[in-house]
């Protein structure tokens, strides 16, 4: 079913615009200008494992509270 | 030539280079007094109150910190002509932009959220309700951004970044023993020995220190005003001015509450000031008012770094020189700000002190991805040209990102986790 069919043609015009914007910036920002070194690769690597970190953190959190 | 030519000549080029700066002033003066906002003030309040004159050496290491980093926003705006969040995306691709995107978003609402609070805290010493702080403040601020040019903006916040500095007269007022300032200010030592609330305390200075908003504002401000490599000097006075007068607020405030409320059993700033208020009003009064000014100068700076983030992510019309119908989104996404942040504050039962908690630890999650890809944007050649960092720039910039990073993810810990440092 089309987005206009899911939420009527008014609302689903305005989601499919966002939609259709959002893919427009990441096909616009799909490759990274910035060059694949082995410094920046380390640094990229860094940051996600510090985020997986503080999610974990936070989910440990949420739990303790929760129980 | 003679004396009298020569102290002429000296004079005019004085006077010359001064007028250029007060030209080309404004994002670094304004960034750095910001950084002094509702929760830098209540920090710096009760860092006074609990350790007296002992953490101004610490205060003064902050100098350094702010500097490096936000002047590394200066040359990246001037050269690439991008704001921070357009930068990210450009340079990482689209999952670290819309991360970093997300995140500032998410992070600068809440960060509003507790300058209303303080704002509001602030005005109700004088009995000024809620409601009206932030409709007229609200008011206050969109007119700001309607005249259509961004150097009106800019002037009208330097005024109000002036009134900043209300903590120093506010210092002479409880005439603070200076040797007892020097010798116990100056010397580096951490009074009581080294525990967990002292380093916790270390902490929330550095943390309030550098926010993420500031990298995004400070570079959008610089694109937006519209310098160019040849003003990057310029940007550079106007940032280290700027971040002078940031860490001379936070001593002088210090040494208020060191002098007044040394001992006492303080949270907040709006506390501090209600208790001044019983015994010098005129004190009171200057820290109610500082605090406002505070809470008043952060919000119209995190509004705008939102709004100019949302406008080149989106690829909308985003400066404070376009008129209403010229940009649109971007005005629009400033008013949702403040409507939707002076709401939650006025919504009853609203978990104000979690949101002002959870800010520090959501602030965590973004800080150092935006310190990281400020490095490595430095340091590519490609888009920096001869502006990139130098080895010595990289070695304070290296050190200093690090120490940050370490010390506000320990910060962020421990605010989820307070029984670590009890």
């Amino acid at each position: 079913m089309s987005i206009e069919g899911m939420f009527g043609a008014r609302i689903g015009s305005v989601i499919r615009g966002w939609t259709d914007k959002i893919t427009e910036i990441n096909q616009k920002y799909a490759t990274p200008r910035i060059k694949m070194s082995r410094g920046v690769k380390i640094a990229l690597l860094f940051l996600r494992l510090y985020l997986v970190l503080l999610v974990v953190l936070l989910c440990y959190k949420f739990w303790t509270l929760l129980t | 030539m003679d004396f009298g030519s020569t102290f002429f000549y000296k004079y005019r080029r004085f006077v010359k280079a001064l007028k250029i700066y007060l030209l080309l002033a404004g994002p670094g003066l304004i960034v750095m007094l910001a950084d002094n906002d509702a929760g830098g003030i209540t920090t710096y309040t009760v860092t006074g109150a609990k350790f007296g004159y002992g953490l101004i050496w610490f205060l003064l290491l902050l100098l350094p910190v702010a500097y490096v980093v936000q002047e590394m926003t200066v040359r990246l705006g001037a050269v690439t002509k991008r704001g921070h969040a357009e930068a990210i995306f450009d340079a990482f691709g689209s999952f670290w932009g819309w991360f970093s995107f997300l995140d500032l978003a998410l992070v600068n609402w809440l960060t509003l959220i507790t300058e209303f609070i303080g704002m509001t805290a602030a005005l109700s010493i004088f009995h000024v309700p809620p409601v009206i702080t932030i409709i007229v403040v609200s008011i206050v601020m969109m007119l700001m951004v309607l005249q259509g040019r961004y150097w009106t903006w800019e002037k009208i916040a330097i005024l109000f970044a002036a009134l900043n500095l209300i903590y120093i007269p506010a210092a002479f007022l409880v005439h603070p023993s200076i040797s007892e300032v020097i010798n116990v200010g100056l010397i580096p030592h951490f009074p009581g020995g080294f525990n967990g609330t002292l380093f916790f305390f270390l902490m929330a200075n550095i943390g309030t220190t550098i926010a993420p908003w500031m990298i995004f504002f400070q570079q959008s401000a610089v694109v937006d005003k519209g310098m160019k490599e040849k003003d990057i000097p310029w940007g550079q006075m106007d940032t280290l001015i700027g971040s002078a007068f940031t860490v001379i607020v936070a001593i002088f405030l210090v040494v208020v509450t060191g002098t007044v409320l040394y001992g006492s059993e303080v949270e907040s700033a709006a506390q501090a000031a209600a208790i001044m208020m019983g015994t010098n009003p005129w004190l009171g009064t200057f820290i109610a008012i500082g605090l406002f000014d505070a809470g008043f100068l952060g919000a119209i700076c995190i509004s705008l770094a939102s709004s100019w983030a949302f406008g080149e992510v989106f690829g909308w019309a985003h400066s404070l020189n376009l008129k209403i119908r010229e940009a649109p989104w971007f005005y629009a996404c400033y008013l949702f700000a403040l409507v939707s942040a002076g709401t939650v504050v006025l919504t009853p039962n609203a978990p104000l002190v979690l949101i002002t908690l959870f800010v520090q630890v959501i602030a965590v999650t973004l800080l150092p991805a935006a310190l990281v890809f400020l490095i490595l944007l430095l340091n590519n050649e490609e888009i920096m040209g001869k502006y990139r960092n130098t080895t010595l720039q990289n070695i304070a910039g290296a050190t200093i990102v690090i120490a940050i990073i370490a010390l506000s993810t320990l910060y962020g810990i421990t605010t989820l986790f307070p029984e670590l440092i009890a």
